[in-house]
């Protein structure tokens, strides 16, 4: 009787906290997608340091989140619990690599996330209901969590996606020069996915058909700059006039 | 008893097909490696900083497969990997050369065989297969080199398209993988025509004969 009320209550435990990671994840998404949108903005608005410093809050928030994530994860094993919050933590790698993008034009690195999850514990805090016991003794590390290399990959493929957006978007508002930044930078990261190739996981070999077609996209988008730059709406020659000035130069010389 | 000798005969068979299959399987891991490594050198050609022809970029491939072995059995193990390096060994020679790889080069480039009876060998298939990969890859280029400013490329390439094109039409082509990867073609084509009618239209084309010039 006794042993089968263990068993029970090792059970529930375990689901309560898989059920706990499920909801963290979730919430992880969610601010995560709101980041993304809001960072979105930075071809429309002309402050873009406001948004970045907006995105930073919001990211900040997420991190608590994951601390929340490494704490419950304390003292078991990560794989176990891996695909209650997968699919969060693909979410802020592809935010947090897309706000580095917009502010470096660069590729965040698997480190550098890493780094961003340690969290130094300034004063004990309260421990969550049902850790193990063995947590005890841990608890004057420091609180980290570390991003699996295969979700640092799927979340960066993510990003590619909404590079692609970002791109298509600042076609619109007349900006000529990102365009083609971003399709060199895509296709780095699509040379670096094709030399991954199907070595990876499933997960990573099916974005890499998506990747392309997003490649795609903006090289289509750069042809069509380049092809068409004639053919820009009025409105918009005044702040695109230089380019399109050397556009016409180099036509010139070759026919 | 005989019939525990002679499923534990069988077992011994498909142990020793076992065997082959996980050999195959780590040549071919091998070569999926250097045939992506080739790809990532090949892929700068898409950059507007062009491509830079200083790499010995075709390396001498063997299978080194125990041949006495009836090898098409195991075919579907290298299918994928084998069609892969043709159609990279098809790109280097048409990058080097404009014209088309033939199954010939294609199979020294690999230093494997044409024919089935002299070992392991290049099916009819598999070329083809790579050619029309090929064929998606410079639809690509063509975009690209004209957003790098190369507007001459695009009419070359539209022209060995085309060649291409009316090449495999005269082909009986079942309902097979080759045919759907066939069918692919006339997007490629249609995307190439595209370019060549924008760079035509607009007087960015130097052909003979596309007499559309401002």
């Amino acid at each position: 009787m006794s042993k089968k009320e263990a068993f029970q209550q090792e059970l529930d435990t375990k689901h309560d906290k898989y059920e706990r990671l499920v909801k963290l994840s979730r919430d992880i998404t969610i601010e995560s997608k709101r980041t993304i949108f809001l960072l979105h903005r930075v071809t429309s608005v002309p402050d873009v340091e406001e948004v970045l410093a907006e995105s930073e809050d919001k990211l900040d928030g997420v991190k608590l989140k994951i601390k929340l994530i490494a704490l419950e994860l304390i003292g078991e094993d990560l794989y176990q619990y891996h695909r209650a919050f997968t699919p969060g933590i693909q979410e802020y790698v592809e935010a947090v690599s897309f706000q580095h993008f917009i502010k470096e034009r660069s590729l965040i690195s698997l480190e550098q996330i890493n780094k961003d999850l340690i969290f130094i514990e300034d004063k004990k805090n309260e421990e969550p209901e049902g850790l193990s016991s063995d947590s005890q003794d841990e608890k004057d590390k420091p609180v980290c969590f570390q991003v699996t290399p295969t979700d640092y990959l799927l979340g960066v493929a993510d990003l590619t996606g909404e590079l692609m957006r970002l791109c298509i978007s600042s076609v619109g508002n007349g900006d000529i020069d990102t365009p083609f930044e971003l399709s060199q930078f895509l296709r780095q990261v699509y040379d670096g996915f094709s030399y991954i190739g199907n070595t990876g996981p499933y997960e990573v070999s099916k974005k890499l058909y998506t990747l392309k077609q997003s490649l795609g996209k903006v090289e289509d988008a750069c042809y069509a700059l380049k092809v068409r730059g004639s053919e820009i709406p009025k409105h918009m020659l005044a702040d695109v006039f230089s380019t399109r000035a050397a556009l016409v130069e180099s036509d010139e010389g070759i026919s | 008893m005989s019939v525990n000798e002679m499923f534990s005969g069988i077992q011994g068979f498909l142990s020793a097909d076992q065997d082959v299959r996980e050999d195959i399987r780590k040549v071919v891991q091998g070569l999926e490696q250097t045939a992506r490594e080739i790809l990532t050198v090949l892929q700068s050609v898409h950059q507007a900083s062009g491509f830079k022809d200083n790499e010995p970029l075709m390396r001498v491939f063997v299978l080194s497969l125990s041949l006495s072995l009836s090898l098409s059995r195991f075919h579907e193990h290298w299918r994928f990997v084998l069609q892969r390096l043709a159609f990279l060994a098809a790109f280097v020679v048409y990058l080097e050369s404009e014209t088309l790889v033939t199954r010939e080069e294609v199979t020294q480039i690999l230093g494997i065989e044409v024919n089935r009876e002299k070992g392991f060998h290049l099916d009819i298939e598999d070329y083809l297969s790579g050619v029309l990969t090929m064929a998606s890859e410079l639809s690509r280029l063509a975009v690209n080199s004209v957003t790098a400013g190369d507007y001459s490329r695009p009419l070359r390439i539209s022209n060995f398209i085309n060649e291409l094109d009316s090449g495999f039409r005269l082909l009986n082509l079942k309902n097979d993988p080759l045919r759907k990867r066939y069918d692919g073609l006339k997007y490629d084509v249609k995307k190439i025509e595209e370019v060549v009618y924008d760079l035509s239209i607009r007087g960015l084309a130097r052909e003979p004969g596309s007499g559309g010039e401002e």
